[in-house]
């Protein structure tokens, strides 16, 4: 398929790498093996474990139709071209519900807030029911899948429509559609992680944690779109367009966002520390004691330090091979993220790392390959009707 | 005055031409050859085939320094020479310290980043460039793109660059030439006019801070509320017949918490109407130690026998083991407390009326001690 419609380029669908269809049928085969022994051997393990599993999709998912969101908003050039392999991890999200559904099944488990005998005598908690009960639970976890289902479908659909018809507007009404999304993400992210993630520890509480939370999702989506991108033009699955200076803008946001996950992990708890109140600083009490110091400290230097000085001049941000290895990195550091986030809370005692985690971890990482692989087989991968399209292939440092 | 050639020089009307040109320069083989445009034009490294430029290492090492600087700066400030305990944290809270060493990093960073841009790469004081000044400048810093190759350049050759221009539909092509005079130009620093400028501008501006701190800082409305619409305690007011500020307590007044003492100037009586109201315990036995032992003991000794580390700098108080102070009653003893005797001043400040009957029950403990009874046997 070759298209003249806005930009005079030959572009030609070509067959993804298959290498990325094995990857993804082999690992989510292997994960979920390994998952489906976790839940019959361990189910409250398993259940946090997919804590981390669907808050890891959401971060894909999510994080990458921000990105197209904010590429429209802020009419960017340089990222045009790749805004169709946003789009296409954006079709994560569509997996959510399925991955939430176990959730369900262990909810006494994993939260405290909904044994009502508990609530009753903690008088804290039955001040937070009114917002932390089954029922309304149930309600905002719908509604965040309406919202997100929704925007996914109206915004990918225009801008696919784009390809064939060519018309201007459409660029125009998706742009209209993100500044409405924007909003929505924001609420609807803060208040996910909330749900699922803080209200593990119903008693404790962090005004900063959804924006903690957005860093890491827009960091991993970042990482995992820089990794296709560098893979899938070495294949020359783009043509002959993309060049190292687009490699260079995906090293400078991932760097930026290294900075900015390191900066608000740091706010949030330096006022902790600082104020010292006992009910905020059991949180991080539970995760610097024991082996948890040993993985809280390894975690600076994984998600921070190490990122920091690999990606720091500019060579290492137009390296394909180390974007490509710093980009894996990355998501891994925000698996890790995750795990130190929900973990603490199942074992207390230390940091409890074994098959189970590698099961679920490697299914991640599956369906997310496999997803792609699927989706990416029946659209362009580059909007070749966006009018921004020819500018964005000529972008130069 | 004596002109020599500097460059050859070629103004083109679009970026994509610049390009081009430099793109093509470059794979001609020439290297002394520079591009002026108005703005930064994306790819022009690439055209140019520019190495990485070198000043990320400078902010590097400037802003791991700032790092360092700011850690050990801190910890030797608040951790050795100086320890505070704030907050309960200890003498090297670090997370404290790690907005501050961002901030010094970063500082740091910044400033060394411009200085080295300005006085490494740019050369400054030296501000002459045979370029300075040509009509080729005047329109690259305006509207056109231009590019120059020096004679420096070892394949340059006048008409071949030449030709090379015209082949690349340059719209101008002209050679630069400069002054050597001009151009080996020293900037002198120790030039008394630059030295008299420097002066200048310290008195304007060591002047005008003098009279912005001192003098306009205190013109209405920026006095600073130092001037309030209040009568304070010192000051004249009218509302009242005396004009005092603050006025003097109703004849009779008593403050809270005080209770007059009835028996001023009348020992005697004192010593028979006074009753103490504390029964000797542990306790109120503790406090008169103590407060005995801080307050009575630098005159009288810690066995309330004259002794004391005082001795011999002003006349010496008397034992308090004679007959006569066993014998007076305890309200004889605590009217003492409250006015003095002779030298010794009155204590009523310093101790409290549960404190000062506490310590007339140690003091009887003390007697006791050298002059028991025959039922404390």
């Amino acid at each position: 398929m070759s298209s003249g419609l806005n930009n005079n380029i030959d572009y030609v669908k070509k067959d993804l790498p298959p290498l990325i269809n094995k990857i993804g049928i082999g690992l989510t085969i292997v994960g979920l093996i390994l998952v489906v022994l976790a839940y019959f051997t361990d189910p409250t393990r398993s259940a946090f474990n997919n804590i981390i599993l669907l808050m890891f999709l959401t971060s894909i998912g999510l994080g990458s139709l921000f990105l197209v969101a904010i590429e429209y908003l802020g009419g960017a050039v340089w990222s045009t071209p790749f805004r169709r392999i946003a789009e296409v991890f954006g079709a994560v999200l569509l997996i959510l519900p399925i991955v939430a559904i176990p959730i369900y099944f262990n909810l006494h488990d994993l939260y405290h807030w909904t044994h009502a005998e508990v609530v009753a005598t903690d008088k804290i908690l039955s001040h937070k029911s009114p917002y932390l009960n089954e029922t309304f639970f149930t309600i905002r976890i719908i509604g965040y899948f309406v919202i997100w289902f929704l925007f996914y479908f109206i915004i990918t659909r225009i801008s696919q429509k784009q390809d064939t018809t060519g018309d201007q507007n459409l660029t125009k009404k998706n742009v209209k559609n993100s500044a409405i999304f924007i909003p929505f993400f924001a609420i609807t992210l803060t208040f996910a992680s909330i749900d699922w993630m803080m209200s593990l520890e119903p008693h404790w509480f962090s005004t900063i944690f959804g924006v903690y939370y957005f860093s890491g999702t827009f960091l991993s989506a970042l990482a995992i779109i820089t990794f296709f991108v560098v893979y899938l033009n070495e294949k020359g699955v783009f043509g002959t367009g993309v060049v190292s200076d687009h490699y260079y803008s995906f090293g400078a946001l991932l760097y930026g966002f290294i900075n900015f996950w390191a900066y608000i992990a740091f706010s949030q708890f330096m006022l902790i520390w600082y104020a010292n109140l006992p009910e905020e600083t059991f949180w991080f009490l539970n995760r610097w004691e024991g082996s948890w110091l040993i993985f809280s400290i390894a975690f600076i230097f994984i998600h921070f330090l190490v990122p920091f000085f690999a990606l720091v001049s500019q060579p290492s941000k137009t390296n394909g091979a180390r974007l490509k290895f710093m980009s894996i990195w990355l998501l891994v550091a925000h698996f890790l993220d995750l795990y130190f986030l929900v973990m603490p809370t199942f074992s207390p005692d230390g940091v409890a790392l074994g098959w189970i985690e590698l099961g679920f971890f490697l299914l991640a990482f599956g369906l997310v390959f496999l997803i792609f692989s699927y989706k990416a087989k029946s659209v362009n991968l580059l909007p070749v009707g966006d009018p921004k399209l020819k500018r964005g292939l000529d972008f130069r440092l | 005055m004596s002109e020599k050639l500097y460059s050859y020089t070629a103004l083109f009307d679009t970026p994509n031409d610049i390009i081009h040109a430099a793109k093509t320069v470059t794979e001609k083989g020439y290297t002394k050859f520079d591009v002026n445009t108005p703005y930064p034009i994306h790819g022009m490294d690439a055209a140019m085939k520019l190495p990485p430029s070198k000043l990320g290492f400078v902010t590097l090492f400037a802003g791991l320094g700032g790092t360092a600087l700011a850690l050990l700066m801190m910890g030797w400030m608040m951790g050795i020479d100086y320890p505070i305990v704030i907050g309960g944290k200890p003498f090297f809270p670090l997370p404290a310290f790690i907005p501050i060493t961002f901030e010094i990093t970063v500082l740091l960073a910044t400033l060394t980043t411009v200085g080295a841009l300005l006085f490494f790469f740019f050369k400054l004081p030296n501000n002459r460039h045979p370029l300075h000044d040509t009509n080729y400048m005047k329109n690259v810093s305006s509207d056109k793109y231009g590019i120059c190759i020096e004679t420096e350049d070892p394949k340059f050759n006048a008409e071949e660059i030449k030709e090379l221009f015209a082949s690349l539909h340059a719209s101008t092509i002209e050679p630069v030439y400069f002054d050597d005079d001009e151009v080996n130009f020293k900037v002198v620093v120790a030039d008394p006019k630059f030295l008299g400028f420097l002066v200048a501008v310290a008195l304007f501006v060591s002047l005008s801070a003098y009279l912005h701190l001192n003098k306009l800082l205190y013109i209405v409305p920026f006095s600073w509320m130092d001037e309030q619409e209040k009568i304070v305690v010192q000051k004249k007011n009218d509302l009242f017949d005396n004009g005092l500020g603050m006025q003097e307590p109703v004849q009779g007044s008593v403050a809270r918490g005080f209770i007059p003492y009835p028996f001023k100037d009348k020992p005697e009586e004192a010593g028979k109407l006074l009753v103490n109201p504390l029964i000797p315990d542990k306790d109120n036995l503790e406090v008169g130690k103590n407060k005995y032992n801080i307050y009575c003991s630098p005159c009288h000794g810690y066995l309330a026998e004259g002794d004391s580390r005082l001795n011999d700098q002003f006349p010496n108080p008397p034992s308090l083991h004679s007959e006569k102070v066993r014998t007076w009653s305890d309200g004889r003893l605590y009217h003492v407390i409250v006015e003095g005797q002779n030298v010794m001043p009155s204590y009523s400040y310093q101790l409290s009326r549960q404190e000062r009957w506490a310590v007339v029950n140690y003091l009887r403990v003390l007697q006791r001690s050298l002059n028991a009874k025959e039922t404390d046997l």
